[in-house]
């Protein structure tokens, strides 16, 4: 008994200078950044101003954060750690995973209806547009990603270069020659696969990081391209005006010959965008259709044969060349495809839109998911698009913070700690089992370290 | 001739920031095998550090020694940065080391995303400038009514520049610190086995790494005199490409790399286009790496079955 009570304040001294060491360190930490605040006077000069109340609440939440995390949440973690593994997973399980897909899809293709019946065409704007269409346009970006870094295993941070090439593909060929939207989709994607191709051809050679920083290049270029070529792109001014998809020829406007009035309803912007709620949905699933199926032909298992080994695979007598490109052109086309449908959307787009972020946060989504899990894609998409759209509605909060509190700017401040602290806690993504598409005698899932998805040899170490 | 002098001088000028900032890369690149992507958010963090301490000394503390003033600042800057690559280190890469390759590249873009926003809503998302700390200038020579100049800020960068990095080149070759680094390069299991704490030589690492970028973010701060929370993505990725082209893993390679680098945007700025310098540096790093994969000075990359 006493011995218990002297550990226990043994743990709770120790947890107070833990936490004091925190705080310390915090402090040092947020001191420059935190503590003091650049500001302009009058005549426009840089002065500083303190903000000691601000830096004290930083120190004492490390602090106390630090000391409830000794003292509580780590015996806490250590106690579950000792607990047994059951071998066998509970029954409901594999009911749940056998009924998710059918189930998910069934509620993505209802969602815009029951928005539409439940929220009215007010209300019900944002969350089909905002949530529906935003995040099946990452998802789908995701999955196509997903064909070059989680099947064929090759890193690419500049896939937002196909999207680009997608979009401008549409907003150009469509205000020069004025095509509609259903004959530029296909000739989108196939521009973009032919600069899959392109792009490609160089980077052979390469692998891994390496491969990840020329691509990163290559994306880069392509934007300062459009930025810097005023005559064809307009610059940063970007392109207005883009035509907006039509209805198999039936325009969505409030005119005579429109939607609306063709149907016998009444005008609603709504109708627009549950069309192109069905179109992203289509198009993404399409992709996901795609991928799973060329998954099981030569080429898929090609793929999968060169993350796993290069070396291996040229002594099989598989080209090499031939499987990397035809990967970066698969991704690429989905990318075009995304791209144009994103342009027709937007009916205004420019290189703001196409920055280093977006290919960081497509590889995010496809990294956190589980790289090479379909079903990883779509909850990492709606983790990190839908909880940073999410912010945008947190408007209580301006009530709590006072009224010059704006959630937005920390969108991005959030969502990158969070694809730090998503990848501490599992480094092998938010699903991490994989299911093999060649096996013995019965489909199992295996763990991802077995597979060896963005894992690039290194010559030493 | 006289044209092409001036562009030499400010070439070797942004040249040695980027040297500075490529060295923390290929520092890195070299012991654990990564790419820091957040190495160029690093450099404008410091920057930023640098910019508030030049501002309570000259504004609050009221010291008008310019040469005192600097000195301070770099200290500052180079104590508090590398206090925080050391934080970075320990919660964001540490425990990924040993996991797949691409882990701790996520988790460096994920925190290079979280710094440069976290400076903007800490300090806000205007450009901070400071009025020029130090002016005056030397003339070289005068021709065809063109005067060739070297300012005194630009020769104060030189020197310093060149100061530190013999004091890095003695820190790295001649130290126990240096002498664990280089194992740790080699093998790390084999380094443990032999005593070295690979933990802290990471770590230290890191800091050094740090403190290299704080010295560039400072010059940087001294040179343009102005500084904004996304300035550290495009220095970012010119420096990672001097270390690539110079040979990533090899020091002296990142200095040679980052002049080039330099001398490359500043040559390209004059004489070309300036909208395209970018695109010159990108391509210069495209080019590297498909051509010259192991870069000016590197060791050639042997893949093993």
């Amino acid at each position: 008994m006493a011995a218990g009570a002297q550990s226990g304040r043994v743990a709770t001294t120790g947890a107070f200078r833990d936490a004091a060491f925190t705080g310390l360190l915090a402090f040092a930490l947020f001191l420059p950044l935190i503590g003091f605040l650049t500001g302009v006077n009058g005549s426009n000069e840089l002065i500083l101003t303190t903000r000691w109340p601000l830096l004290f609440a930083f120190v004492a939440i490390a602090a106390i954060g630090r000391f409830i995390y000794v003292l509580a949440l780590k015996p806490w973690l250590a106690r579950r750690a000792q607990q047994p593994v059951r071998a066998e997973a509970p029954a409901w399980r594999a009911y749940v995973t056998d009924w998710i897909v059918p189930f998910a899809v069934a509620l993505v293709i209802a969602y815009p209806l029951v928005i539409f019946f439940t929220l009215g065409s007010n209300g019900g704007q944002k969350w089909i547009d905002n949530f529906g269409i935003q995040i099946l346009i990452y998802v789908m970006l995701g999955w196509g990603l997903n064909i070059v870094v989680g099947l064929a295993g090759l890193l690419d941070l500049g896939y937002v270069a196909f999207y680009a090439v997608g979009a401008y593909s549409y907003a150009l060929l469509a205000k020069t020659f004025g095509l509609g939207f259903w004959v530029l989709l296909p000739l989108a994607g196939i521009l973009s696969s032919f600069w899959g191709i392109l792009l490609g051809f160089p980077v052979l050679r390469l692998r891994g990081d390496y491969l990840a920083i020329v691509t990163l290049a290559f994306g880069e270029i392509i934007r300062l391209v459009l930025i810097n070529w005023v005559a064809l792109t307009n610059g940063y001014a970007g392109i207005i005006g883009i035509p907006r998809p039509t209805f198999f020829g039936i325009p969505f406007s409030a005119a005579d010959n429109g939607f609306a009035a063709v149907f016998g309803l009444q005008f609603s912007p709504l109708y627009r965008i549950i069309f192109l709620y069905y179109v992203i949905l289509a198009l993404a699933l399409l992709t996901c259709f795609v991928s799973l199926r060329l998954r099981r032909l030569p080429i898929g298992r090609a793929w999968e044969a060169l993350r796993e080994d290069e070396i291996a695979c040229r002594s099989l007598g598989i080209n090499t060349t031939n499987t990397k490109l035809t990967a970066f052109a698969m991704g690429a086309m989905f990318a075009g495809f995304a791209g144009s449908f994103f342009a027709a959307r937007e009916a205004f787009i420019s290189p703001e839109s196409f920055t280093f972020i977006e290919s960081a946060t497509i590889l995010a989504i496809v990294v956190l998911g589980g790289m090479g899990s379909q079903i990883g894609v779509v909850i990492a998409a709606i983790v990190m698009i839908g909880g940073s759209e999410l912010l945008r509605q947190l408007d209580f909060l301006k009530d709590i913070f006072g009224p010059g509190f704006d959630p937005t700017q920390y969108r991005m401040l959030l969502f990158g700690l969070a694809m730090v602290l998503i990848m501490v806690w599992r480094p092998r993504g938010l699903i991490a089992t994989r299911t093999p598409s060649v096996f013995l005698k019965q489909r199992k899932r295996i763990s991802a370290d077995l597979v060896k998805e963005g894992h690039a040899t290194r010559g030493r170490g | 001739m006289e044209y092409f002098v001036q562009q030499l001088i400010n070439g070797i000028t942004l040249g040695s920031i980027y040297g500075l900032i490529a060295i923390g890369y290929t520092m890195v690149f070299g012991i654990i095998g990564m790419v820091n992507f957040a190495h160029g958010d690093v450099f404008m963090v410091s920057a930023f550090i640098a910019l508030i301490a030049f501002l309570i000394l000259t504004t609050w503390l009221g010291i008008s020694s310019i040469a005192l003033a600097l000195f301070i600042v770099l200290l500052v800057a180079m104590t508090f940065t590398s206090l925080i690559n050391w934080v970075i280190e320990r919660v964001a890469y540490r425990p990924l080391r040993g996991s797949f390759r691409l882990a701790p590249l996520i988790s460096a873009i994920g925190m290079s995303i979280f710094l440069s926003n976290f400076v903007q809503v800490a300090q806000g998302p205007r450009n901070k400038s400071i009025p020029p700390m130090i002016q005056g200038e030397f003339v070289l020579f005068n021709q065809n009514n063109f005067a060739v100049t070297l300012s005194y800020k630009q020769l104060i960068i030189w020197s310093i520049t060149a100061v530190l990095l013999f004091a890095f080149w003695y820190l790295v070759t001649k130290t126990r610190l240096g002498r664990a680094q280089r194992a740790c390069e080699q093998d790390q299991k084999m380094a443990a086995l032999v005593g070295v704490d690979v933990d802290r030589t990471i770590s230290m690492t890191f800091v050094i790494a740090a403190a290299l970028a704080a010295v560039a973010g400072t010059m940087y701060l001294v040179y343009y005199g102005v500084v904004s929370f996304s300035d550290g993505f495009v220095p970012g990725v010119k420096a990672f490409t001097a270390a690539v082209l110079g040979g990533i893993g090899s020091l002296p390679g990142a200095v040679v790399g980052g002049l080039l680098i330099g001398l490359i945007e500043t040559f390209w700025s004059a004489y070309f286009s300036i909208d395209y310098k970018d695109v010159a540096a990108f391509s210069v790093l495209a080019i590297t790496l498909i051509f010259l994969p192991q870069g000016l000075f590197g060791r050639p990359d042997v893949e093993k079955v």
